[in-house]
């Protein structure tokens, strides 16, 4: 299936809906938003990957630039997965590592709300 | 014998079908289906590489695939027309150094991450990315 975004912010947090599949083809449309987002001064962003079918490099790569420009900012880029077949690539590349990866929207917005 | 082969132009829009077709052709094959996933991303990550280099070298090239079921093993090549230079040995993460667009190291790690047996046979004249999982059927 195609790549559907969806986008709303909740207190300081951009919760960004991220639904099919993001490969070579759709990618560019996921790294307009987050251009976008923090562009317009959204710079704390959790990406919610639940009901992504497919994510490949060219997918990574797009969320490690959104990693830049907010952390540009002092920002947060992070991310809502709990699929295996999403994770393990997350896992092969190392960026376990850079992501803080949480288990649903709420416990990464808790996890936010206590850091600030 | 090659069971299947596809050309396509380099177009990241043609990346997807490349990936259905060889999933449906693994699934044939009698490759598990917990292997799908990964046959799905390694062969979706060497078309995105092959997309990719030939946008910057040779945009009117095609690429090609070729799926076989040889000896019972499901193996797929990916093979590019463009110079191989752009293969960057593995190196230690550094978010600094990493970019937005393609990273084709990236790839090449993805690859080498999910598939049962890889080989990247690079060359000035373009590359072959060599890929098997095991299948437990015939054609």
């Amino acid at each position: 299936m195609d790549l559907k975004l969806d986008h709303r912010t909740e207190d300081r947090l951009t919760i960004v809906e991220v639904e099919g599949e993001i490969d070579v083809y759709t990618a560019p449309r996921l790294r307009e938003l987050l251009i976008d987002l923090v562009n317009k001064g959204n710079f704390h962003l959790l990406v919610n990957m639940e009901k992504v079918d497919f994510l490949d490099s060219t997918g990574l790569g797009v969320l490690v630039g959104g990693l830049k420009r907010v952390r540009a900012h002092d920002g947060s880029l992070e991310l809502v997965c709990t699929q295996e077949r999403i994770l393990k690539i997350f896992r092969i590349t190392g960026l376990t590592k850079v992501f803080g990866i949480y288990a649903s929207v709420d416990e990464a917005k808790e996890a936010h709300g206590k850091d600030k | 014998m090659a069971t299947v082969e596809l050309t396509f132009s380099a177009l990241p829009a043609h990346v997807r079908t490349a990936r259905l077709v060889a999933t449906a052709i693994a699934r044939r094959t009698g490759v598990e289906e917990s292997l799908l996933d990964e046959v799905r991303l390694a062969v979706g990550e060497a078309c995105s590489r092959a997309v990719e280099v030939h946008r910057a070298h040779c945009p009117g090239e095609p690429i090609r695939i070729e799926l076989r079921d040889d000896s019972g093993r499901f193996e797929v090549t990916v093979s590019d027309h463009a110079p191989s230079d752009e293969i960057k040995p593995e190196q230690p993460l550094d978010l600094g150094m990493l970019s937005d667009s393609f990273m084709s190291g990236f790839g090449i790690a993805v690859i080498e991450g999910l598939a049962d047996d890889v080989e990247v046979f690079p060359g000035p004249k373009g590359t072959n990315i060599r890929m098997s999982w095991p299948a437990a059927n015939g054609t």
